[in-house]
């Protein structure tokens, strides 16, 4: 068990909390770092999946696990990104220039949706953005001769600024440098006051107003940072698939985006990158496990959908914290061997707290 | 009188929507939780239905009565698993449980082998049927719709205004702490009101089968009765009805009258809209959140 003697407060916000972490940290950079040496060509685009998924996540936590507001429809975001991207790409901008483009156009629409929700909450914020998803979704379908319609949008390899990064390895290297900025951007702005102001907001609204916040401008803010690190997945995204159509962006995808937190854990940035992993190993988990299961179980089109709907629901109702909430119990469990109690991690049930306006 | 066809067809679509949207209302008032799984429960009440008639050879208004009793059921014996040990948790949680459990159904129906895949016509006395009334054509389909919700509100009406159950009902969602002080079975009754609704959502999928067939994927329809929800106010069951109505209606002239696509999205649209302009609905109540 370590003890952390906090003297002052730079120590209390720095980034690693202990000389602990920073091992541990470096060394899983290293060993992604030699990845593409150590996986085969088939793992390292799964982990090149779970990088883009993690800064997408990343986003979608900072909004629903910090500022504690709703999406339903961050595929849209995930889709403009994507757009913009393969857009400016094809017209021969270079990548990087592109990427930027494509998470402030999401930022910027990020900011649109995020107006309705300075007046709506809870679950009406659920359906705004549900509903905005469909909407940019029917955008993309129907604005042809940008998107090129239902049929799909091919996207040339990324340039940066002449050096072609056309080979899976190259790219993986491209994901993993905007995963790292991406996380240590999320990190110092939760421990800046910005990232305070949506902690306080998620916690309680009234009393976050009465301590001075801005409670339109932070929301706001919220929606437009986690749309852009969106647009930034999705810029990845489309550059990973070479090819995008509008179903990519659909309902569905939106869904898989908030499974991905909830799974991983709301409220911690580990858990983003948990539920990435989470989301992209399950689809290989079920295909080995279908060599297992006899053919009438296995070999069903709907085994994917009945899994992911178990899966979220167990997670749900045993544990609410997620992936990241287990790993925190297993690790406790450990640390103070034989006194771990039941109840340590109990979150207390609030039948009084009412969302409903009186 | 083509405008009139469309507003008919519309008012028998948005009927649809404002029956799950009314499960939706149902549920939320009773347990402030949104269920995002209405549109399965109609899916699966639809199966049943249509696994009673053509697999058991029973008369449809059997079959009718049958898949309702039997969703009814489900929806007693869901709460029961996995809403009510969940329920004091944030509402975030329980709306993932609610999508987790659409999945589930999605993905079991789909599992059966040689039912889910496919989409099947559920064989109803008056399928393709036709009334007509000087120029105007009605599908009785469509009329069954709009009759079947009107004794069905109203009876809703009914049972909430007169019954000690339906009264019981509007004081749990009133207060539900005050209303278990006054020996009000709170558990049981959000049991019951799952029951409600899912048997309300197999009405639903009934009445929708002879126009859409019935496939896994009908679901999908519910998060159209979200909007319908929003509309009418979020909490006001005579609301749900009625947006439900407005989005039909809605989505049946901007098919007509608006370029290709505009259909689809015309219920989100007016969702936005109506969140922007009056959030809490037409007939909601203008509330503040007070400390």
């Amino acid at each position: 068990m370590r003890f952390l003697f906090k003297t002052d407060y730079a120590q209390d916000i720095h980034l690693a909390k202990h000389g602990g972490q920073v091992f541990w940290y470096a060394l899983l950079l290293l060993a992604l770092l030699a990845a593409p040496w150590l996986f085969t060509e088939y793992w390292l685009a799964q982990l090149t999946f779970v990088l883009i998924y993690s800064v997408v996540g990343l986003g979608l936590m900072l909004l629903s696990g910090f500022t504690g507001l709703f999406s339903l429809g961050h595929a849209a975001f995930l889709g403009v990104g994507a757009y913009t991207q393969a857009v400016l790409t094809n017209a021969g901008v270079p990548a990087p220039l592109a990427l930027v483009a494509a998470g402030a156009l999401s930022a910027v629409v990020g900011t649109v949706v995020g107006l309705p929700a300075l007046r709506v909450k809870g679950i009406y914020l659920a359906i705004a953005t549900l509903a905005f998803g469909f909407i940019v979704e029917e955008v993309f379908a129907r604005w042809e001769s940008v998107t090129g319609g239902n049929a799909g949008i091919h996207i040339k390899a990324p340039d940066v600024f002449g050096f072609k990064l056309d080979t899976d390895t190259s790219f993986y290297f491209a994901c993993l440098v905007v995963t790292v900025l991406a996380t240590l951007a999320v990190m110092n702005l939760l421990r800046s006051p910005t990232g305070r102001a949506f902690v306080a907001i998620r916690d309680s609204e009234v009393s976050a107003q009465s301590m001075g916040i801005h409670l339109a401008r932070y929301k706001t803010l919220s929606f437009a940072i986690s749309a852009a690190l969106a647009g930034f997945g999705g810029a990845l995204y489309a550059h990973k698939l070479r090819f995008i159509s509008p179903d990519q962006f659909d309902i569905l995808q939106s869904v898989d985006l908030v499974l991905m937190i909830v799974i991983g854990g709301v409220g911690s940035i580990h858990g983003a990158f948990l539920g990435a992993i989470f989301l992209i190993t399950m689809p290989q988990l079920i295909g080995l496990a279908k060599d297992w299961l006899p053919a009438t179980i296995g070999q069903a089109p709907g085994l994917q959908g009945l899994v992911y709907g178990a899966v979220l629901i167990a997670f749900v109702l045993f544990e609410p914290m997620g992936l990241y909430g287990r790993w925190l119990k297993l690790r406790t469990y450990l640390q103070i061997f034989p006194f771990y109690r039941k109840g340590m991690f109990a979150r207390q049930k609030s039948y009084l707290k009412s969302d409903r306006l009186k | 009188m083509q405008a009139l066809q469309i507003v008919i067809s519309g008012i028998a679509q948005g009927c649809i929507y404002g029956l799950i949207a009314l499960g939706v209302v149902l549920i939320y008032k009773a347990t402030e939780t949104v269920s995002f799984a209405q549109g399965e429960l109609m899916m699966l009440g639809a199966f049943i239905g249509l696994i009673v008639m053509s697999s058991l050879g029973f008369p449809f208004w059997l079959a009718f009565v049958g898949a309702v009793a039997a969703m009814g059921a489900f929806g007693i014996v869901l709460e029961r698993l996995v809403i009510r040990p969940i329920l004091g948790q944030p509402a975030f949680s329980i709306v993932m449980l609610t999508i987790g459990i659409g999945y589930v159904a999605r993905g079991a129906i789909t599992m059966v082998p040689g039912l889910g895949t496919e989409t099947h016509t559920l064989p109803v006395p008056y399928k393709d049927a036709i009334w007509k009334l000087g120029t105007l054509v009605l599908n009785v389909e469509q009329m069954v719709i709009i009759a079947a919700t009107l004794v069905l509100s109203s009876v809703l009406y009914v049972v909430f205004r007169y019954s000690k159950v339906g009264v019981a009902m509007q004081a749990a969602s009133q207060n539900q702490i005050a209303a278990y002080y006054m020996g009000i079975p709170v558990k049981r009754l959000n049991g019951l009101v799952w029951g409600l609704a899912a048997a309300v959502a197999a009405i639903a999928g009934l009445l929708l089968a002879p126009i859409t067939f019935v496939h896994a994927n009908m679901g999908f329809i519910g998060l159209k009765a979200m909007p319908a929800a929003v509309v009418g106010g979020f909490g006001s069951l005579p609301g749900a009805l009625v947006g439900g109505l407005v989005i039909g209606v809605v989505e049946a002239l901007a098919g007509f009258y608006l370029p290709e696509g505009f259909k689809d999205v015309a219920a989100y649209v007016v969702v936005l809209i109506m969140l922007v302009v009056r959030p809490s609905g037409l007939f909601g109540e203008k509330l503040r959140k007070k400390v």
